[in-house]
């Protein structure tokens, strides 16, 4: 029985525990339903819970310990000499093991006791498989009967069901806490493994990137670097290039669109931005790898200008244009949010519209359009397909355009796309470099958000 | 306000006269300074109409470049091929076993038919030119014909088959063909058997089937998005499944439930603060996390599903807030006063009402997922996959990490088919947001 017709069975086994405890609630109610403490669908309601929780909580236990008890159980089964391996060659023995199992390639020649070891994994499985069925379903079967058993007209049905949505309400709110719980925990993990290897200082003061470890003790550079200042710096550059598109051109049109724009030619514009919004950031790099760059490469070409076909113009303006729209809509909030009679009274002693913009719109709204700005920087740091398509890999110090540097980020999807194994420094150096990311864009969130939130309140 | 105009304001000392003449000063001073105000005011009006027109410029030649790389990727140039079917290559024995017919030699068939059309060329270097301007996809369509329907076996069929993608992009005109020989991918000689194969009506432009049928391949003009179509279907489809109630159970709790102290503040800021999390840390979380410690197959739907449920989630628990927040409270206290529990009032009347701004909030939420491609780079979705995955737990691809993949690639008719690609994804967006719009303003209430 596959899991998803045992689940698919537990579902019906709940609704069969709806309709009974319904049934029971009724019949126990004699006729007369005023004498039932809740709607008698509350008994159904909890029926099914009876039957679906405790057989869906063992559903899901099993499926998150049965690989490690089968493997360890598969392990102690192995002779002694293997069984003392390194944790490193046990793991390959083991996946050849599963490989065999599976009836897939293995990757060497099949050992003597292998085939055995692979034997006793398939039947384990087997066993589990057939155990969980039955222990499932075993348990949703007591549960209903147990719950019918306790069903009465005192019972408080309403009370009790109210309770376990109430329950799962909770788990709900407290999954974006487990994510930040778990994305600190991940990083600051690995990260401390990184630098066991490579010292924190080096790390964050040494110049040189150069994250190849070669495979060969004698090769030249065998060690790899790890000095992250100049990813640092492409980062920091490519950010002021996309800043300087996104700042003017944003602001300038969230203005125009709140201040000047007629009604007609904004219900036309705001969708337009919206659709830029929209756009998925991996067209946003198709776009720069595939046509600005080598437009910029060839206008610098036609102007006597080494133009590097990775630049970090391209990328940055690119990555500016993505920006734009973002700038906008929160600048536009803020704008709207100064209020009218500040506007009215600039007009009253004579200034002009711009005046009344320079001088007294933009002074009242500067905390939340600095807290915008401060959001966008911290999505142009993050951002990354735009920078994976369309900047370098090469880790260069140079505050020069037209050259190509790389990011935190793109250096975090070069070290970790293909191959990789847990325990070297050079993938363990991508949660590292994934923890600095993690903080720049927390502290700049965390400083946002805390001006525009004071802000608001200012003018509530 | 220019500076002369204030500093004339002030009244000098003296009589009447000297009032008089102050004010006759202020207007001399602000008439003469109105002029390079106004100027300024239009300045100021141009740089903003700049700044717009600079969007919508840049949104246009987006689409425009994207729009005129990827339409030539709907059609394939095919070449007219009869080939006839020898009993004796394909089933010497003549009992039509399917496995007999499935491994005969289909190749030689296509390059039989090939030599009818040239019997001139006979070195064995022009012969290899010549057979490599047919795609290797050519045998597969004689196989499946003949897997389908034996009886074919014996017989002459007339069949379309693709032409390799140098051969196509050249056919398209993408290719110049005044460049020196060396710098372009297609030879001279092929160039010649191409115009002769054209002369006799055997070359035809055809809707490109395969490019909505097919998974990833090696080849350019047998690739297609099928795959990576319906690897983006399992992840969004358990995205939706798993984001959707736990965000709406937090929407609710949070506005309805919770008790105002430290704990739900930390949950606010939380929410918050992840809504502006870079997308590829939550990667780096699911690699470590889903793959490296609960055991998720990697370059699964179901891992790439989980990654984007984080992601989405403060997203969807934002909008529904604001949805439940715009419930009027006269809802609430109505249901109590006759009688309904709490929960009763909010699951019957108040989740009722702010359902459309949740689930209008969800689409777009969902719309974003469906275009993320870092995190899921981080976790083995960018694998080359063949096969069009039948479930959540194969190994998939989805569309954005296809374009991604299509777009590094060297061959010119990748970049066409990721631009193709990019009109579809483009499409499935804008479809969405037409939805959420449709559902906005077909359920908005204002109270």
């Amino acid at each position: 029985m596959s899991l998803s017709t045992l689940l698919l069975a537990l579902l019906v086994l709940s609704s069969l525990a709806f309709y009974l405890g319904r049934k029971k609630a009724l019949s126990a109610a004699g006729g007369n339903l005023r004498t039932l403490h809740s709607l008698p669908n509350y008994y159904g309601y909890y029926l099914a819970l009876w039957a679906g929780i405790p057989a869906l909580a063992v559903f899901t236990l099993w499926l998150v310990l049965e690989p490690q008890i089968v493997q360890s159980l598969v392990v102690g089964g192995l002779p002694e000499a293997q069984r003392n391996l390194s944790p490193g060659r046990l793991g390959l023995l083991i996946n050849d093991i599963r490989n065999l199992a599976s009836g897939n390639i293995v990757s060497r020649e099949v050992a003597p006791g292998l085939q055995e070891a692979a034997e006793h994994y398939v039947r384990l499985r087997d066993t589990s498989r057939i155990a969980l069925v039955v222990a499932v379903l075993a348990l949703a079967v007591a549960g209903l009967t147990f719950g019918r058993q306790r069903i009465s007209a005192h019972l408080r049905a309403r009370n009790q069901v109210e309770t376990v949505v109430k329950v799962f309400l909770i788990v709900g709110s407290t999954v974006a806490v487990l994510t930040t719980a778990g994305i600190v925990f991940s990083l600051v993990f690995e990260a401390g493994r990184f630098f066991v290897a490579v010292s924190p200082a080096e790390f964050l003061f040494g110049t040189e990137w150069s994250p190849q470890i070669a495979l060969r003790k004698d090769q030249v550079g065998a060690q790899g670097a790890f000095g992250a200042v100049p990813l640092f710096a492409g980062t920091l550059l490519i950010s002021v290039i996309a800043m300087c598109v996104a700042m003017p051109v944003g602001l300038m049109s969230a203005i125009y669109m709140a201040e000047y724009a007629p009604p007609r030619l904004r219900t036309v514009i705001k969708p337009i931005l919206e659709i830029l919004a929209g756009i998925p950031t991996v067209v946003y790099g198709f776009f720069a790898a595939l046509t600005v760059a080598p437009f910029f490469r060839d206008t610098g070409a036609a102007v006597g200008l080494t133009i590097s076909s990775e630049s970090a113009l391209a990328a940055g303006i690119v990555m500016g244009i993505m920006i734009i729209p973002f700038v906008s809509s929160l600048s536009d909030d803020v704008i709207n949010a100064v209020p009218r009679a500040m506007r009215e009274g600039s007009y009253g002693l004579g200034a002009t519209q711009s005046e009344t913009i320079r001088k007294v719109i933009i002074p009242a709204a500067l905390p939340g359009i600095v807290g915008g700005f401060l959001l966008a920087i911290s999505r142009a740091i993050g951002e990354t397909m735009i920078v994976v398509m369309a900047a370098g890999l090469t880790a260069n110090m140079t505050i020069n355009p037209f050259h190509a540097v790389t990011t935190i980020t793109v250096q975090i999807v070069t070290l970790l796309i293909g191959d990789q194994e847990f325990d070297s420094p050079k993938t363990l150096a991508a949660f590292a470099l994934g923890l600095v990311l993690f903080l720049i864009t927390l502290v700049l969130n965390i400083g946002a958000l805390r001006i525009v939130k004071k802000y608001r309140e200012q003018y509530e | 306000m220019s500076n002369s105009a204030n500093g004339a304001a002030l009244p000098g000392a003296g009589g009447l006269g000297s009032i008089f003449d102050a004010r006759q000063q202020v207007s001399e001073a602000v008439s003469a300074g109105l002029k390079r105000r106004y100027a300024r005011e239009r300045r100021f009006r141009l740089y903003g109409m700049l700044a717009t027109l600079f969007a919508v410029v840049v949104l246009g030649i987006l689409l425009f470049t994207i729009i005129r790389t990827g339409l030539p990727a709907f059609t394939q140039t095919m070449i007219k091929l009869s080939v006839t079917l020898y009993p004796q290559e394909i089933d010497p024995k003549g009992d039509r076993d399917p496995q007999t017919l499935s491994s005969a030699d289909y190749q030689r068939l296509v390059r039989d038919a090939l030599d009818d059309y040239f019997p001139d060329v006979t070195s064995r270097n022009d012969r290899r030119e010549l057979f490599a301007m047919i795609s290797p996809g050519a045998t597969y369509v004689i196989r499946s014909m003949v897997m389908a329907d034996p009886s074919l076996i014996g017989k002459r069929i007339e069949i379309e088959v693709p032409l390799k993608d140098d051969i196509d992009q050249f056919a398209k005109g993408k290719i110049d063909r005044e460049a020196d020989q060396a710098n372009r991918r297609v030879s001279d000689k092929q160039i010649g058997w191409y115009q002769r194969l054209v002369d006799r009506d055997l070359i035809v432009s055809r809707f490109n089937t395969t490019l909505f049928t097919a998974g990833d391949s090696r080849s350019p003009e047998l690739a297609g998005i099928w795959g990576a179509v319906v690897g983006s279907f399992w992840t969004m489809t358990l995205t939706l499944l798993m984001s959707f109630p736990l965000a709406v159970g937090a929407a609710v709790y949070l506005e309805e439930f919770a008790p105002k102290n430290r704990w739900t503040d930390v949950i606010e800021v939380n929410i918050n603060n992840l809504a502006a999390v870079p997308s590829i840390v939550f990667g780096l979380l699911g690699l470590a996390v889903f793959i490296g410690f609960f055991g998720v197959p990697r370059s699964s739907p179901m891992v790439g599903a989980l990654v984007l449920t984080l992601m989405t989630l403060p997203i969807i628990i934002i909008a529904s807030r604001a949805a439940l927040k715009s419930v009027p409270p006269s809802i609430r206290e109505a249901a109590l006063g006759v009688g309904a529990s709490k929960m009763q009032a909010t699951l019957h009347h108040v989740l009722p009402l702010a359902m459309p701004g949740m689930l209008t909030g969800t689409i777009l939420g969902m719309a974003h997922a469906l275009g993320e491609t870092a995190p899921l780079l981080m976790i083995g979705m960018v694998a080359f996959i063949v096969d069009i995955p039948s479930g959540p737990l194969n190994s998939a691809t989805v569309m954005p990490v296809q374009i991604y993949l299509w777009s590094d690639a060297p061959e010119r008719a990748f970049i066409e088919r990721a631009s193709a690609a990019i009109m579809v994804l483009l499409g499935f967006l804008t479809v969405m947001n037409l939805l959420a719009v449709a559902l906005r303003k077909r359920f908005e209430k204002r109270w």
